[in-house]
């Protein structure tokens, strides 16, 4: 009973130990897949800032869904930095007033540390020989894509076929959605999330086409092997941002504002960089994109802000109830 | 209160003071909250996210495929439970655990195999895609999973009201010249009948609310295989909280109606069970023919 209790003191006293040795906490609630840029990111930075101020950090991940996890924020979950991969998700926070109005400005490129790619994932050799956006809505074919009104992925999928098609000879909104339209009808189904989809592909082989994150991509030859499909890259895909931010309310709460900003601003130093590119996603570095070429060719993108005037506007038009995905599936 | 009846444990007051917090908190206070959340929404309103196209069509499917699993689920559940408590056989326990197994697992996990299991590739859906059967990323999926879900309740509630018909009735009917279909028709299936609709009840109530298992299988395509449950979710991915809770409540309402009926019904056939005759005389009866 006596080494019972002993230890259960025992215990207790590393515990508090654990959190006194840390000088401040941070938390980051994020996306379901950042994971591991993270979990590999936050010991960089507890060591920069450890040099640099001789404070020990505490640094504290939540992940799920990014409007779940930002869902959590507004209602309450005490994060200092969201670190999302949709716009309109930090968007929503702005709007409670929780993060600054002008968030996109308080970091550069748009408040993204990094980005990625919708690429195409095919089977080995290619065999319906599909090059471009237009080959997907042959028909014919089959195409793998999580939930386009409910993901993430499947929104980027979406937007890029639309622009694609506006950028086309006699291109306008109305041919871009009846493509759209066409593309999606060659969609079997759609997947729950960006990993199902990624699993009915590979696994369940079902589909001639897989549209998802050129970081996906390296995912998936880690786990499924190289040799068992290939990645094209359309002549023009969407560059897909990973937004951030500094949750405002919380930070002047905590007294966290200062950790909290250069957790986010280390993120483009050249240690954060290059972290990001070996998790497969495109730095802004253009050296490191140089260093890393062999996982990065070069891809003409556009940017939501380009074509569709910005994450909300785009989010509106498009996959809000009455949006143009409802009008091609619902309204005939 | 005319006649005071004399309890033997003490606390009634207690326990029902008990009761009704308890309930209270755990089901009128968030039910209770959500419907007055939508009361910032018009009846008109609620009515025009209910009625939509799209919604409409998954209110079909949902209900649809609830009611066909739990009617499935009535009919073999009807079997394990009385192979489970009427025969020995080796391996009895182990099956009988088995039963549980689908509460236990997480819904997702079962999503995730099922469709693995009858994808074009699978173990079964190979040989059943040759026979023009697709049952992955189709309506057909939403039942199977469904049904996969829902499966105890039928076979736990009938378990213990079939171990209390002694098997003595079955061989006084038996004696008394009712052939089998008589015995099962007459004598066993009117005392088994109250707790088929409970578990038949149990397992919709449970159907039309399961989203984890059913998205990994269902296709969730728009107008086809898309369940309120994922209507619910993708509403609250656009951040309009509002709207999803309209639909939660419709939902609600439309499950509430759907119980009290098979309530009623279970409440009808049981006071004309008991009205009608003890066990004994209804072998007697059943196997005297017409009464």
């Amino acid at each position: 009973m006596i080494s019972f209790r002993r230890s259960l003191s025992a215990l207790l006293f590393s515990l508090l130990a654990g959190s006194a040795l840390a000088d401040a906490t941070l938390l980051n609630a994020s996306y379901d897949v950042a994971r591991d840029v993270y979990k590999d990111y936050n010991p960089l930075f507890q060591k920069y800032w450890k040099a640099k101020t001789g404070e020990s950090l505490e640094l504290k991940q939540s992940h799920g869904g990014s409007s779940k996890q930002v869902r959590a924020v507004a209602d309450g979950l005490e994060a200092d930095v969201v670190t999302m991969n949709q716009a309109n998700d930090v968007e929503f926070l702005a709007e409670k007033g929780l993060v600054a109005k002008d968030w996109t400005k308080k970091f550069p490129n748009n408040a993204s540390p990094y980005t990625s790619a919708m690429v195409f994932i095919v089977r080995k050799g290619n065999p319906k020989g599909l090059k471009d956006w237009g080959d997907l809505a042959a028909p014919g074919v089959q195409v793998i894509v999580p939930h386009p009104k409910n993901t993430g992925n499947g929104r980027n999928t979406y937007l890029s076929a639309w622009a694609w098609a506006l950028k086309q000879p006699g291109g306008n909104d109305q041919k871009a959605q009846e493509f759209v339209g066409k593309l999606l009808k060659n969609a079997p189904l759609f997947a729950a999330g960006g990993r199902d989809a990624t699993t009915t592909f590979m696994q369940r082989q079902l589909g001639d086409v897989l549209v998802t994150f050129e970081s996906e991509a390296e995912m998936i030859a880690k786990e499924f092997g190289k040799g068992n499909f290939e990645v094209v890259y359309p002549s023009l895909t969407l560059q897909t941002e990973f937004p951030v931010a500094v949750v405002e309310k919380v930070v002047d709460k905590k007294g966290t504002r200062a950790q909290a900003t250069a957790y986010l601003e280390y993120l483009w130093s050249r240690e954060g960089q290059e972290n990001a590119a070996q998790n497969y996603l495109r730095p802004r570095d253009p050296d490191l994109l140089k260093k890393y070429a062999a996982f990065f060719p070069p891809v003409k993108t556009f940017t939501v802000d380009e074509v569709f005037g910005g994450a909300n506007k785009a989010f509106v038009t498009h996959f809000k109830d009455g949006g143009s995905f409802d009008r091609i599936y619902v309204q005939k | 209160m005319a006649a005071k009846t004399q309890r033997v444990l003490p606390g009634f007051g207690l326990a029902l003071g008990y009761t009704l917090v308890y309930l209270s908190l755990l089901i009128l206070l968030p039910l209770g909250g959500m419907i007055l959340k939508t009361a910032d929404l018009g009846f008109a309103q609620i009515l025009d996210i209910a009625l939509g196209e799209r919604s409409l069509a998954a209110f079909r499917v949902t209900f649809g495929a609830s009611l066909l699993a739990a009617g499935i689920n009535a009919f073999f559940g009807l079997i394990v439970a009385w192979i489970l408590v009427r025969y020995p056989f080796p391996g009895k326990r182990f099956v009988d655990a088995l039963v549980d197994l689908p509460f236990a697992l997480p819904t997702a996990v079962a999503g995730i195999t099922l469709a693995t299991l009858y994808a074009g590739n699978g173990w079964l859906g190979s040989h059943l895609e040759p026979l023009g059967l697709k049952v992955a990323y189709t309506p057909l999926g939403i039942v199977v999973a469904l049904t996969f879900v829902t499966l105890p309740f039928v076979v736990r509630t009938l378990q213990p009201v079939i171990e209390d018909i002694e098997t003595e009735v079955e061989e006084a009917a038996a004696s008394l010249g009712a052939s089998r279909w008589q015995t099962f028709a007459r004598v066993i299936f009117p005392a088994l009948f109250p707790a088929l609709l409970t578990g038949f009840a149990l397992a919709f109530a449970r159907a039309l609310g399961e989203f984890g298992s059913v998205i990994f299988i269902a296709g969730n395509l728009p107008l086809i295989s898309e369940i309120v449950p994922l209507l619910i979710i993708s509403k609250l991915e656009q951040y309009d909280v509002l709207g999803a809770t309209a639909l939660a409540v419709v939902m609600l309402a439309l499950s509430f109606i759907l119980l009290l009926a098979v309530n009623a019904l279970q409440w009808w056939t049981a006071n004309r069970h008991k009205n009608a005759e003890p066990l004994e005389a209804a072998a007697g009866r059943a196997a005297g023919g017409q009464s």
